[in-house]
């Protein structure tokens, strides 16, 4: 471990590509975290199939990529098929559990997740796959430093998603009503929205950023039908760490959690960085409760 | 507390017990023609590639041997078949379905699950109830050292799997005037039975030659990312870097390994053919050091299939989707010759007499010659290692397999 | 037939089941020892989850806990343990009946003990979280602990621990399982009831229904859900004692802290038969375990298709679960009255 810190500080241009990495990476965590934020802000769904979402977005990119469409190309299909899965898993599901307490939800999209993730096994095996995108590869400072052409794409892409979406929830019609169902459901409901279509479409919403997402992992990352549930569980991270309805927050706890995976992956090896996830998860419970605790309230 | 709810209750243990009944009728263990083999593999999880590769294997096997006229025993043709379980790739499954398959199916000749991890946790019952079992997947030494008198593996133990490629380097440093112990090792091993006995192996071999580990992770069982342990490697500029994680690890790896341009003179690691890295990633996998099981193009002969050639091409032809067939399959398919061999030179079904029979094997097969231990495992057939050529893999070592000349150090 | 009639005589058949279960069905005998660890799993998560409304995802960090404390008992005792886990085979330990059973026992006991020290501890941390944070705070620090173990090398890491050999014959070895797994669920069971009777009842069902409200009426609702916890992690780290055991190897991820298996498990089976009743969870489980074994068997690939759709059904369609359903349309059955009025105004403003 120490030896691992010396060699960080011996040759700092290593932390210029952990810092990279941890940006690429930490920005599609940050996406799929604000579809989270989104569904649990508006709607109170805790939705533990997250990561699933993530991984069919994925498989539908790398689908289209063994058929000759560019995975690029993929990422908007799989956003309209995430979209129309969402509505449906909606009406199904959903839209039983919304009034339901909050265990509920949680309990439904584990169960939906279980569903999700064998049948992606059942569809295409348990093999891990990855949507090639065959783009360049830049090396700098004589190698030490790589990065994948796709992974900037990958970067930019995430970001204008983000951007697109939050343009989309200040300035339209839609979104405007989204935010007030989150405001107020019944206030909503009393100035005539439709809150139903509302939680429909903000869940479909989130799938369809989740499909972003999965393809963009698809291509930088591997997918694997049982890979779901890690993302899941960074999404929780993410979002309990930033809170409801900070978008800056989850956007800088989403990077922050893909620079701190990578980073303690390097220092402590790679057997603990799985475990670093979960551990700053229980980390960012415990301090928020100390926090509360002063107040004499719980974390709620 | 009234009637109605105490015959609910009644009724709720009624359906238990009914219902557990109900699961599977009990088997006899050759059913009138029929030998039953039983099996739990992995279907499902985190070892189903390579589970599924191993009943590809088993399937091939009992379908040639139908084919061929069946098992001889008495002067009477049986034919074979498996009973199958999906163990999910957890030992925990692992010791219920073994029950299930010795009390409920009535099964009394098992072949080997997937992976160091499920037969470490099947051996002990096989063993208890004296089931002999041919396992082909699960190449842990601690399975050889316990005294069992029931477990008979094909395949070579997992200290060889990487040996010769530390061997290898060590010979390449002697040749460009450099002491072995001057070789600098990055290791990546997933943390389970087999990766962590293949890592064991490493370790003891490195020691003989006096080699210095300068990257030692353990990966993760949901890996979906090297890129932490692959930084290491780029700053340490290791002369070896050996990765072993199933298929899983392989296929991961060899991808962030042409991501990141990491530049080390010789990688070796294990499943490259059943991760099918050649298809996937093309050229940047050349060069790979891969140790197998079993190759095509060795010069093995068995009665069953003809030579290791002719096997693969009947298995590609069989089973679609295959650029190269994986050991695993080939050495699953060598277990079911192993059972077809013991029924008949035991000529009876009492499995003490099979099993006696199993101890003195000693044959010829497409995947190699086969004799075992006292311990079980299979001490007639070597490991060798292949390289990646030009998306072909061809034997580069030991010298007396290899047919080309290893090419170092890779581009 | 009066009321203690027929009270004594349920429980003289479900005796007489669990004895003789195994002994009529011998060929089962594993897979009724798991129904009753299955049993146990249900009942110690309702504690929490049904009695005071703490849905906790890490109930079965105990189970490991005490599995393991137990491996490393039993293993140390006889013999080095970073020796006899190493990933090269270890040493070969062969024990005399007198020798296995000390380990064993000595290993339940610490493995129990060493649990409940954990429920202590963590409660003390968790228990400020509510509601979809506590949840998700119990799933994060079983994970963790898992991934903890897997990287600790002195108790083989990945590699797991293959556990001492049981000295005799097979058969006789299930029987004794069976049974230990049968006397853990009974007393488990029964002290579980006698916990709802009293003060204990009372109070964590108040916890459940307001905590702020108890806490103001003077019940120390932090030593209570203590108290509760750390009974549950009793139980399942002796359960996950003899389970490692009856097992025969044990490694962190899969068999110790089997988070999303049966972590899930124990809350659906509660939610299956009812959450928060004293019968539920054994119906639920019972029920659960028979759909598991008989999915696994003739749906083998779609299993798990199966059960989490059998999951989303459950929670969409059937909250209230079997005993929960039962006490629905016959509540005088279950000594509640029912004030018609009540009711009748009630669907009325319904219908409104």
């Amino acid at each position: 471990m120490l030896d691992n810190i010396y060699l960080l500080i011996q040759a700092p241009l290593l932390n210029v590509q952990i810092l990279l990495d941890g940006l690429f990476v930490g920005s599609i965590f940050a996406l799929a975290a604000y579809g989270l934020a989104l569904v649990w802000g508006v709607m109170n769904v805790k939705n533990l199939a997250q990561g699933d979402f993530v991984i069919m977005g994925g498989y539908t990119a790398w689908l289209l990529s063994t058929w000759g469409i560019h995975p690029i190309f993929g990422l908007p299909i799989a956003m309209v098929l995430m979209f129309g899965f969402g509505w449906v898993v909606y009406v199904v599901i959903i839209r039983r559990v919304i009034d339901k307490d909050m265990f509920t939800s949680l309990l439904a999209t584990f169960g939906l997740a279980l569903v999700i993730q064998q049948l992606l096994n059942l569809a295409f095996g348990p093999e891990v796959q990855v949507a090639e995108s065959h783009f360049a590869i830049n090396s700098f400072f004589d190698g030490l430093v790589t990065v994948a052409n796709i992974k900037f794409i990958s970067l930019l892409l995430a970001a204008g998603l983000a951007a697109m979406v939050v343009g989309f929830m200040k300035f339209s019609r839609m979104g405007q009503a989204i935010r007030a169902t989150a405001q107020d459901a019944r206030a909503a409901k009393v100035m005539g929205i439709d809150t139903d279509r509302i939680y429909a479409f903000t869940f479909s919403l989130n799938a369809a950023i989740c499909g972003a997402a999965g393809a963009l992992i698809s291509m930088i990352w591997v997918i694997q039908p049982f890979f779901g549930i890690g993302h899941s569980i960074r999404s929780f991270v993410v979002v309990t760490a930033a809170g409801l309805g900070n978008l800056p927050g989850v956007i800088i706890a989403g990077l922050s959690l893909g620079g701190a995976e990578l980073y303690s992956g390097f220092v402590f090896g790679a057997e603990l960085q799985q475990f670093s996830v979960v551990a700053l998860l229980v980390i960012v419970l415990a301090v928020r409760q100390v926090q509360q605790r002063r107040h004499r309230q719980a974390v709620k | 507390m009234t009637v109605s709810t105490m015959f609910l209750r009644g009724l709720t243990f009624g359906v238990a017990a009914a219902g557990l009944i109900a699961v599977a009728p009990a088997q006899a263990k050759v059913e009138g023609n029929t030998i039953v083999l039983g099996s739990a593999i992995s279907f499902t999880g985190k070892y189903s590639t390579n589970g599924i590769h191993a009943k590809n294997g088993y399937n091939l096997g009992v379908k040639r041997i139908n084919e061929m006229g069946g098992v001889k025993v008495g002067g009477k043709a049986y034919k074979l078949k498996i009973i199958y379980y999906d163990d999910e790739s957890t030992p925990l499954r692992t010791a219920q379905l073994a029950e299930r398959l010795i009390k409920q199916d009535g099964v009394k000749y098992f072949l080997g699950p997937y992976s160091s991890a499920t037969t470490k946790a099947l051996a002990p019952i096989t063993e208890k109830y004296k089931i002999p079992m041919v396992e082909a997947e699960g190449a842990s030494r601690s399975l050889f050292n316990k005294g069992y008198k029931y477990i008979f593996a094909v395949l070579s133990t997992s200290e060889q799997y990487l040996a010769s490629s530390i061997a290898l380097a060590a010979e390449i440093a002697k040749k460009n005037g450099k002491d072995p112990s001057s070789v600098k090792v990055a290791m990546a091993f997933e943390n389970d039975p087999f990766s962590l006995d293949v890592r064991a192996g490493v370790l003891d071999d490195m020691k003989k030659f006096g080699m210095k580990a300068v990257i030692d992770d353990k990966l993760p069982r949901d890996l979906s990312d090297m890129a932490a342990t692959l930084t290491k490697v780029k700053a340490l500029r290791p002369d070896l870097l050996v990765i072993s994680g199933h298929s899983k690890g392989a296929a991961t790896a060899a991808r962030q390994i042409a991501e990141m341009k990491i530049k080390v003179p010789m990688i070796a690691m294990t499943h490259c053919e059943a991760a099918k890295i050649v298809q996937k990633f093309g050229a940047s996998t050349n060069d790979y050091l891969c140790p197998t099981q079993w190759a095509e193009t060795l010069s093995y002969k068995g009665a069953a299939f003809g030579t290791a050639g002719e096997y693969d091409k009947l298995f590609k032809k069989t089973f679609k989707g295959y650029k190269n067939v994986p050991y695993q399959s080939a050495q699953a398919t060598a277990a079911v010759l192993v059972w077809k061999d013991a029924f008949e030179r035991a000529n009876s079904f009492d499995t003490e007499k099979v099993r006696v029979a199993l101890t003195k094997t000693n044959m010829k097969t497409f995947y190699g010659n086969i004799k075992f231990s006292k311990g079980g495992n299979n001490i007639a057939k070597p490991m060798v290692l292949r390289q990646i050529q030009n998306g072909e893999f061809n034997v580069v070592a030991p010298s007396e397999w290899a047919s080309h000349k290893v090419n170092w150090p890779r581009k | 037939m009066s009321i203690a009639q027929q009270k004594i005589l349920l429980y003289a058949v479900i005796l007489v089941l669990g004895i003789g279960g195994p002994l009529i069905f011998p060929n089962y005998t594993f897979q009724i020892s798991v129904l009753w660890v299955m049993i146990l799993f249900a009942l110690t998560w309702d504690i929490l989850g049904g009695q005071m409304g703490y849905n906790s995802l890490g109930n079965i960090f105990f189970f490991g806990v005490g599995m393991y404390t137990c491996a490393l008992v039993q293993v140390g005792l006889y013999t080095d343990v970073s020796v006899y886990t190493s990933a090269t085979g270890g040493a070969n330990l062969r024990l005399t009946p007198e020798e296995y059973f000390i380990g064993l026992g000595l290993g339940a006991f610490a493995g129990a003990i060493v649990a409940s020290i954990f429920a202590v501890i963590f409660g003390w941390v968790v228990f400020g979280l509510r509601g979809p944070y506590f949840a998700i705070g119990t799933l994060g620090f079983t994970l963790a602990a898992g991934e903890l173990v897997g990287a600790w090398e002195w108790v083989g890491g990945g590699g797991g621990i293959a556990l001492p050999v049981y000295p005799g014959p097979p058969d006789e070895r299930s029987l004794l399982f069976n049974f230990l797994c049968f006397i853990l669920a009974v007393i488990a069971f029964l002290t579980v009831k006698w916990m709802y009777a009293g003060q204990f009842g009372l109070a964590a069902n108040a916890i459940r229904d307001d905590e702020e409200k108890a806490e103001a009426m003077g019940i120390h609702t932090l030593r209570y859900k203590t108290v509760g916890w750390t009974i549950a992690a009793f139980f399942l780290g002796i359960s996950g004692a003899i389970f490692g055991n009856m097992v025969g190897f044990i490694e962190p991820l899969e068999v110790a802290f089997p988070t999303v298996t049966f972590g899930i498990f124990m809350v659906v089976m509660c939610l299956l038969g009812g959450k928060g009743t004293l019968w539920g969870p054994v119906v639920g489980a019972a029920l659960f375990h028979i759909f598991k074994e008989v999915t696994w068997t003739y749906m083998l690939g779609w299993q798990w298709v199966a059960l989490g759709a059998l999951i989303i059904i459950l929670v969409v369609f059937f909250q209230q679960g079997v005993m929960g359903w039962l006490q629905e349309k016959w509540p005088s059955r279950f000594g509640i009255t029912v004030d018609e009025n009540v009711v009748a105004k009630k669907s009325s403003e319904a219908a409104q």
